[in-house]
């Protein structure tokens, strides 16, 4: 309505509380990020690429994507199926269960941290019957990957119930009407609606993952090659002060996830495109 | 008599079992109860047994040792801590988050979708990072490291440092939950007020204020959420100086390392409650916002 | 207070909304602007306000530049399509905002204002919803205290968006009426925008039509009607039955047939002629200038209503003329169209 041409704006304050945003914005955020770039920069190509492709570096590189797609394809199929729980069945505690879901958003990470591990050490109320069929979680990659689905739980959840919720309940009483078995009607109308939501939520999960610290550290076990994630790399290298191999690592790391929310841009504008088709 | 009684209570339920087997909208009673089944069992695993081992362990030697774990003088600190960069960062995400509402909210200019984009960025970034980032410009090997030695000036490892990697991490948190909402009540309220001779701060705090105090309200306790419990960037910017730099989260680490975990357990219980009170005042808070949106006869 | 609007154009994009419009307004006239939507009325409106700026132009109040003035200085008392009653406030304090921001110099007493509200509250006769929030009123209500609002500063000008357009029918009709009565009563300066033509017609003193940004006419509501200034306004307003034909030598051609009818000064080439529906007569065939063939007819309400063929150049064309009940009217009867009053209109106008 208000006019972007007009040689003024009707309401007032435009130019103080966009002024604010831009400063602060410049000086929290994109400043010090400009500065790791920066940093990088200090690195020639051959240098940036030797640290990036070490045994170590790329181990962690490894550990960190390759457990955080795992968890989030976890996440993914029971999300899937938390999400339809709570919001196609009525069951007792189903108000509770709906509320725990965000647990992990809310616990501070070292919390959930030393949580899993006493729940999954040796002697832990999961560890310790695990432990006698000859699992060993805690201080293992397993241990990195339940921690990595822990934070990831909300994410696959949140992002599909409103859609879920939202859904036209006629598309599905049509295709029934239309001869569809109940199965039918799940898998080809019902999951593609969902499909935009899902993967973002994927998406979401899967980048939470990665970049994770203190839920996964106390679990980890944190042996070099083995189940070391880059986040801890990178605290590493600042702590010998090899500040450049830490900055590769991060970059590394930011790269890859500013391309994760380029594509989840690109998920939603499609789903929105393709949302008035149906 | 006796018959019609035999007959009438069975006749509406046979009905209703027939109708929930045939609703073209939910699946036969065994797939029903093994999903609920799965979600329930899942949420148990993985959710709520972490949050009761942390109080069975805070509680495991009793109250007495819980009690004198969070009365130690570092234990105090570090709650204080911990409360003076929550402040810190909350009070400038706040009046940031309201400045960056106003302008992408209530105007149009272009570039506004990529303005949301840089505001959501710290979201995605590593914590980490997000800790590395500022080591980076004020370490010892940081841009402004010597400029700031030289002037004796402490960011790093102390508390300006701690509160500024923690209001990087928090940063979106408040605008976030202000710009959809305020979008949604559009401008008219404000023009009305402005129509009516109110200055542009009368329209702020008498209109616009008290329709987005429930958004707001959201926000800071999100926002509050986060940088109480921020980790991973903390734990790089602050040198762990026992007694100084170390927040609670970090007290957490420290003494879980050191094999105390009752005291580390003890301090993890306060987060937790932390994190339980605000899942429950987000509830609340999401069933005010929900009644507040007025419906329009249009 | 008279309002002067002189050369106002409006861009939002690549899109003209507003285009050179120029108008007068004098002291306490009840003026309405009508139009279609995406016409430029409300955008006008709102300019005048101050709530939007013109990309060139001015507006002057009582000779005097309004555009150097910001919306809370212009004493214009302004009314929203969808009221923007604050919601969080009930009826009393809406009404009484716009004294409360005053500055202290000028502020009445908390007495003075609770007596100004009250009267307002007795003019709009809803005094008794005094503690009500906007979400327990009815839409008619609501509308009758964003007016209520708008008249507690005083406004030296009252401006209304679609003041009737979220109302259900009875309602829109019954609040006419006591706008109109109000305006008598008050006498303040008044502009409201509407797309109903019969809004505009029955409120309004004087009617402005609008289209695609510009003004296309200025009236009392019997010269908008009756002396259309444009195609637009005499398909616009009124019913009409509109016909394409030709003007050539000075005759109106329908169908390559002459017409015994003036052309009224349109131009030689393609024209179209604009009849009001109660102003065509028709009678048997012969009867008239124009002969057509009956295709279906439907009882109305107190009418029969017919769809009449007409032969034209390209294939015919279906007209909808209406007839008392009583006459016998069957598909198949050859008619004669006689217009008692027309208008022709040259297409490129």
């Amino acid at each position: 309505m208000s006019g972007v041409t007009g040689r003024r704006r009707t309401l007032p304050g435009f130019g103080l509380t966009m002024g604010l945003t831009l400063t602060w914005l410049s000086l929290i955020v994109l400043l010090p990020l400009a500065g790791l770039f920066l940093k990088t920069f200090e690195l020639s190509l051959a240098q940036f690429f030797e640290i990036v492709t070490s045994r170590r570096t790329l181990n962690a590189l490894k550990i960190s994507f390759g457990l955080a797609f795992l968890a989030a394809l976890v996440n993914l199929v029971m999300g899937t199926i938390v999400v339809w729980a709570l919001v196609r069945y009525r069951f007792p505690g189903r108000r509770l269960f709906d509320a725990v879901v965000d647990i992990p958003f809310a616990l501070p990470t070292a919390v959930a941290g030393v949580a899993l591990t006493a729940l999954f050490a040796q002697k832990g109320w999961l560890g310790a019957p695990l432990a006698e069929l000859g699992i060993k979680v805690a201080f293992t990659p397993i241990g990195i990957f339940i921690a990595m689905v822990f934070i990831g739980i909300p994410f696959v959840v949140r992002t599909v119930q409103p859609v879920l919720i939202d859904l036209d309940p006629e598309i599905e009483e049509a295709a029934a009407s239309l001869g569809a078995s109940r199965w039918n009607t799940v898998t080809r109308v019902i999951l593609p609606s969902l499909t935009p939501a899902l993967l973002t939520g994927f998406a979401l999960a899967f980048a939470r993952a990665v970049g994770e610290y203190g839920s996964v550290i106390f679990i980890a076990g944190n042996l070099p090659n083995v189940s070391e994630i880059a986040p801890l790399l990178i605290v590493i290298r600042l702590s010998e002060f090899r500040y450049a191999d830490a900055t590769a690592i991060a970059v590394v790391m930011l790269v890859v996830a500013f391309l994760i929310i380029f594509l989840i841009n690109r998920v939603q504008r499609w789903a929105q495109t393709r949302v008035p088709a149906f | 008599m006796a018959q019609l009684d035999l007959i009438t209570p069975v006749a509406p339920v046979r009905i209703r079992e027939i109708s929930a087997e045939h609703d073209a909208r939910t699946e036969p009673r065994l797939i029903r109860l093994s999903i609920i089944g799965i979600a329930v069992t899942f949420l148990s695993i993985f959710v709520v047994l972490p949050l009761v081992v942390v109080f069975t362990q805070a509680f495991s030697r009793g109250i007495g040792a819980y009690l004198a774990a969070l009365a130690e003088p570092e234990a105090l600190s570090a709650i204080k801590l911990t409360l003076l960069v929550a402040a810190i960062s909350v009070g400038l995400n706040l009046i940031f988050g309201l400045a960056a509402a106003w302008a992408v909210a209530k105007f149009d200019f272009p570039g506004k979708t990529f303005l949301i984009t840089l505001i959501d960025l710290p979201f995605s970034v590593s914590p980490v990072i997000s800790g590395l980032v500022f080591v980076l410009l004020f370490g010892a090997q940081g841009f402004f490291g010597a400029w700031l030695q030289a002037r004796d000036i402490h960011i790093l490892f102390a508390v300006p440092g701690i509160a500024l990697a923690t209001t990087f991490v928090t940063f979106p948190f408040v605008a976030r939950a202000l710009i959809p909402l305020m979008q949604e009540q559009g401008t008219q309220e404000e023009e009305a007020a402005l129509s009516l001779g109110a200055s542009g701060l009368q329209t702020f705090f008498r209109v616009t204020l008290p329709n987005i105090k429930w958004g707001l309200l959201y926000g800071v306790l999100l926002c509050n959420a986060r940088a109480m419990g921020e980790f991973g960037a903390v734990s790089v910017v602050s040198g762990h100086i026992r007694g100084e730099t170390n927040t609670m989260p970090l007290l957490v680490e420290i003494l879980y390392n050191e094999y105390q975990f009752v005291a580390s357990f003890a301090i993890a219980s306060l987060l937790a409650m932390l994190a339980l009170v605000t899942l429950v005042m987000k509830t609340i808070l999401e069933s005010r916002l929900q009644e507040g949106q007025v419906p329009r006869d249009d | 207070m008279t309002i002067e609007v002189r050369n106002i154009v409006k861009k939002f994009g690549s899109f003209t909304a507003l285009d050179s419009v120029d108008l007068k307004v004098g002291k306490g006239e009840l003026l309405a602007l009508l139009g279609p939507s995406g016409s430029g009325k409300t955008t006008l409106l709102r300019i005048i306000a101050g709530l939007d700026w013109p990309d060139g132009g001015e507006v002057r109040f009582d000779g005097e530049n309004a555009l150097a003035r910001g919306a809370g200085e212009r004493h214009v008392g302004f009314v929203f399509q969808h009221y923007a009653l604050f919601r969080h406030m009930n009826v009393f304090e809406n009404v009484a905002f716009g004294l409360r921001v005053q500055p202290r110099a000028v502020r009445l007493n908390e007495t003075a204002i609770k007596k100004r509200v009250n009267e307002l509250l007795d003019l709009v006769q809803l005094a008794w919803l005094s503690d009500r929030y906007p979400s327990q009123l009815s839409g008619g209500q609501r509308q009758r205290i964003a007016l209520a609002r708008a008249l507690a500063i005083e406004p030296r000008i009252l401006l209304l968006d679609e003041p009737f357009g979220a109302l259900d029918a009875k309602v829109r009709k019954e609040l006419r009426r006591w706008l109109r009565s109000l305006h008598d009563e008050i006498h303040v300066t008044s502009i409201f925008v509407t797309h109903d033509q019969e809004e505009a017609l029955e409120v309004a003193n004087r009617v402005v039509v609008m289209d695609k940004g510009r003004i296309e006419q200025i009236g009392t509501p019997g010269e908008v009607y009756d002396n259309p200034a444009t195609a637009f306004v005499h398909g616009f307003i009124g019913e009409s039955i509109v016909l394409p034909v030709d003007v050539r030598d000075g005759r109106v051609e329908l169908g390559g047939k002459p017409l015994n009818l003036e052309p009224q000064g349109a131009g030689a080439g393609p024209s179209r002629l604009f009849v009001r529906r109660h102003d065509m007569q028709v009678g048997p065939a012969g009867s008239g200038v124009i002969e057509g063939a009956v295709r279906r007819v439907r009882a109305f309400g107190p009418i029969q209503r017919a769809d009449v063929a007409l032969p034209g150049g390209e294939g015919e064309t279906l007209i909808e003329i209406d007839t008392p009940r009583d006459r016998e009217l069957n598909p198949g009867d050859l008619v004669g169209l006689q217009p008692r009053r027309y208008r022709i209109f040259s297409a490129s106008t």
